[in-house]
C-alpha cells in the first residue's frame, strides 16, 4: 500500500525532521517494513552532504565479523574520497553502518559516486548541497531517533513508509529514491510502473544507472534526465503523466522546489492542504493532523494533476 | 432482460423486479419507523458528546454504542481529526453533527441516521449506505458514496474520482466539481453534480440517471446525453433547495447523462453462451 507525505515551507526554514516524522509516524499503518525521509536543510557554499552506508541492519545479525568489516569498508571509502581529493570537513556516524560526510569536492560527481560503491557493501544515499537522505528499517519514530532527525532544521521534505510488494525489504529498496548522481532530486512513489523494464532500459541504454530493482527509482532517474535536459519540474512531471504507464501519485524534491503527479486513474490517494505559509501533502490526511492538529480545509487533487511549490 | 421496458425519465424505470424475497429485516409491528427488531429506542433530544482527542477509531465507535443503547439520539463528535472507519454500520434513525473533519471509511454501512459534518471527509464516504442523510459541509475524497443503496449523500465542496462507482440507489449531490469515473458501473439511483465532471463519466453505467450543471470533461463507455424534462427540473430544484444547493443559475443549465444500454447484451447470447456468462 505505501504512505508518502511531503511538506514545504514558503517562508523560512522549520523543523522538518520532526514535521516529517510526525507525518511518517501516522502512516505507519500503510506500510511497516521500512521509513524514508529526504529532507533539505540549508546548503553552505562549495559544500556537498554525502550520505551512504557499507552494511544493513540484518548484515550485524549475520556476521560476528560485520564489525571489523564495517571499519574495513570504511577505511576504504575515506581512502578512496581522500586519492579523489574529497576534502572531508566533517564527519558523523548516523548508525553502526551509516554516515553522513560534509564534504568539499569540485569534481565529477558520477565518478566519485562510482568509486565509492565500487567498493564492497557500500551504497551511497544521497548526494547534495541540500539534500540528505535517510532511510532504514522500521517504522518513523525508529528511524528518526536513530539518525537524529527530531532536530533538523530545513525548508522542505518528502517521506515514506513501506509495505514492500515489488522488491525486497531492505535500505536499498527504501524510499525515497536519489536519483544517482544527480545531487539534490529526491522522490516517494505510491503505485506500480507498469512499464518499468521498458523505460529502464531506455534509459540504461543514454547511459543512466539503476541502484535498485525497485519500479519506483525510475521516477527518480526520469525526472532527473529531464532536468539535465532542461526542463522544468513541472514539464517533467506533466511529461511523466503521458510517458509513465501504471498507477501512480509521487512526489518530487528538487534543493528548492516540492512537486507532485497524480497518474490518468486517480487509483493512489492524495490529499492536500495550502496556506501562505506552507502546503502539506499525504497520502491520508491523518498525516497532516499531525502536524496541523486544528481544523482545516483540504482537497484531493485529481487526475493528471500537476502542481509545484517553491521553498 | 427480455421485455424490459425502458424510461429514461429520472432514471426511473417500469421493468418489474424479480428475484429471490428479501430476508424480513425489519419488525413487523413497528412499520412505521421500518426499524430494525434489535434496534434500541433512542430520544433524539437526549444529546451526549464525545471527544475523539487521542483516541482510537475503535474505542471512539464504541463509545458511540454504548451512548445508543442508553437512548441518546443526537450524539456529536468534537476532535474528530480525520480518523478512519468512524460512525460506521449504525442501522437505525438518529443524529450525529461531526464538529471537524473524517478521514477513510467514515459513515459506512449506514441504514437510517441523519449526520452533518462540519468538515470535510476522506475516500470512500458513506460506502454502502441503505438509508438516511449525510452532508458533509467542506470536500470529500474518492469513491464518495461506493455502491449506495438508499438515502441522501451531499456534499457541499467538491469530491475525488470514481464518485457513487457502483452505486445501487439513492441520491449522491455535489456542490462542486467531481473527478474521473464518477458514476462508474452505475446500477440505479441518481447523481448530481453542481460544478464539472471529470473524464469517463458514468463509464459502462447499466442505469440510473447523473445530472451535471457544469462543463463535462467527457463521457465513458455507453453514457449518453437525455433530455431534461419538467419532472427533471421539479425534482432537482426541490433536491438542490432542500439542501442549499441551489445554483445561480437554477436547474435549467443542467446535462443529464444516462445510460446508452448498448451493454445490455445478455439477451443477445445463445442458451450455451449465456451459460459461460452468468
Amino acid at each position: 500500500m505505501c504512505g508518502i507525505a511531503g511538506l514545504i515551507h514558503r517562508k523560512g526554514s522549520s523543523n522538518v525532521g520532526q514535521e516529517m516524522t510526525n507525518m511518517l509516524q501516522a502512516l505507519k499503518h500503510r506500510g511497516p517494513d521500512s521509513t524514508g525521509f529526504a529532507v533539505y536543510g540549508e546548503p553552505e557554499e562549495n559544500t556537498f552532504i554525502l550520505r551512504f552506508k557499507v552494511a544493513e541492519q540484518e548484515d550485524l545479525a549475520k556476521s560476528l565479523k560485520m564489525g571489523d568489516e564495517i571499519v574495513k569498508r570504511k577505511a576504504a571509502v575515506d581512502e578512496t574520497l581522500k586519492a579523489l581529493g574529497v576534502v572531508v570537513k566533517e564527519l558523523a556516524e548516523a548508525t553502526e553502518y551509516a554516515y553522513r560526510y560534509e564534504i568539499q569536492y569540485d569534481g565529477d560527481m558520477q565518478k566519485m559516486a562510482d568509486h565509492v560503491e565500487d567498493i564492497d557493501g557500500a551504497e551511497i544515499l544521497s548526494v547534495g548541497s541540500a539534500l540528505e537522505l535517510i532511510k532504514d528499517l522500521g517504522d518513523a519514530s525508529v528511524v528518526s531517533e536513530a539518525y537524529g532527525l527530531d532536530n533538523f532544521t530545513g525548508t522542505h521534505a518528502i517521506g515514506h513508509t513501506r509495505m514492500a510488494t515489488e522488491s525486497d525489504v531492505d535500505i536499498r529498496s527504501a524510499h525515497p529514491y536519489w536519483a544517482y548522481p544527480y545531487s539534490d532530486i529526491a522522490v516517494v512513489h505510491n503505485g506500480q510502473i507498469t512499464n518499468y523494464w521498458l523505460m529502464r532500459r531506455q534509459l540504461e541504454r543514454e547511459g543512466q544507472r539503476f541502484v535498485s530493482n525497485c519500479d519506483s527509482e525510475l521516477l527518480a532517474v526520469y525526472t532527473a534526465v529531464n532536468l539535465e535536459k532542461g526542463l522544468s519540474l513541472e514539464e517533467s512531471l506533466t511529461k511523466s503523466i503521458d510517458e509513465i504507464d501504471g498507477v501512480f501519485t509521487y512526489l518530487v524534491t528538487t534543493k528548492d522546489q516540492l512537486g507532485m503527479a497524480k497518474d490518468s486513474m486517480a487509483a493512489k490517494p492524495m490529499v492536500l492542504y495550502e496556506s501562505d505559509d506552507m502546503v502539506a501533502l499525504a497520502s491520508e490526511e491523518v498525516a497532516i493532523r499531525a502536524i496541523i492538529p486544528h481544523e482545516i480545509d483540504t482537497w484531493d487533487p485529481y487526475d493528471e494533476e500537476v502542481r509545484v511549490w517553491q521553498a | 432482460m427480455a421485455g424490459v421496458e425502458t424510461s429514461h425519465e429520472m432514471g426511473l424505470h417500469t421493468e418489474p423486479l424479480k428475484g429471490r424475497d428479501i430476508k424480513t429485516m425489519f419488525s413487523l409491528d413497528n412499520e412505521g419507523t421500518y426499524a430494525y427488531a434489535f434496534a434500541p429506542d433512542v430520544d433524539f433530544n437526549k444529546r451526549s458528546s464525545v471527544d475523539c482527542e487521542g483516541k482510537e477509531a475503535t474505542e471512539i465507535n464504541l463509545e458511540i454504542r454504548e451512548l445508543i443503547k442508553t437512548g441518546h439520539g443526537t450524539i456529536v463528535l468534537e476532535n474528530p481529526g480525520a480518523k478512519h472507519s468512524i460512525i460506521v454500520g449504525i442501522l437505525h434513525r438518529m443524529n450525529f453533527i461531526v464538529n471537524g473533519s473524517l478521514g477513510y471509511f467514515g459513515c459506512g454501512l449506514l441504514d437510517g441516521p441523519s449526520v452533518r459534518i462540519n468538515g470535510r471527509v476522506g475516500w470512500s464516504f458513506g460506502e454502502n449506505m441503505m438509508a438516511g442523510v449525510c452532508v458533509v459541509e467542506k470536500n470529500a475524497g474518492s469513491t464518495f458514496g461506493a455502491a449506495i443503496r438508499g438515502g441522501d449523500l451531499v456534499c457541499k465542496g467538491s469530491v475525488g474520482s470514481r464518485t457513487g462507482i457502483d452505486q445501487k440507489g439513492g441520491t449522491i449531490l455535489v456542490g462542486g466539481d467531481t473527478g474521473a469515473f464518477s458514476g462508474f458501473m452505475m446500477q440505479r439511483g441518481r447523481m448530481v453534480v453542481c460544478g464539472n465532471a471529470g473524464k469517463n463519466l458514468g463509464d459502462s453505467m447499466y442505469d440510473g440517471t447523473i445530472y451535471v450543471g457544469g462543463e463535462i470533461r467527457d463521457l465513458g463507455v455507453d453514457a449518453i446525453p437525455a433530455e431534461l424534462t419538467d419532472l427533471d427540473k421539479a425534482w432537482l430544484t426541490r433536491k438542490l433547495t432542500q439542501y442549499e444547493m441551489m445554483p445561480e443559475k437554477g436547474v435549467d443549465h443542467f446535462t443529464k447523462i444516462v445510460a446508452g444500454k448498448q451493454l445490455w447484451s445478455y439477451d443477445n447470447l445463445e442458451p450455451s453462451e449465456k451459460k459461460l456468462v452468468l
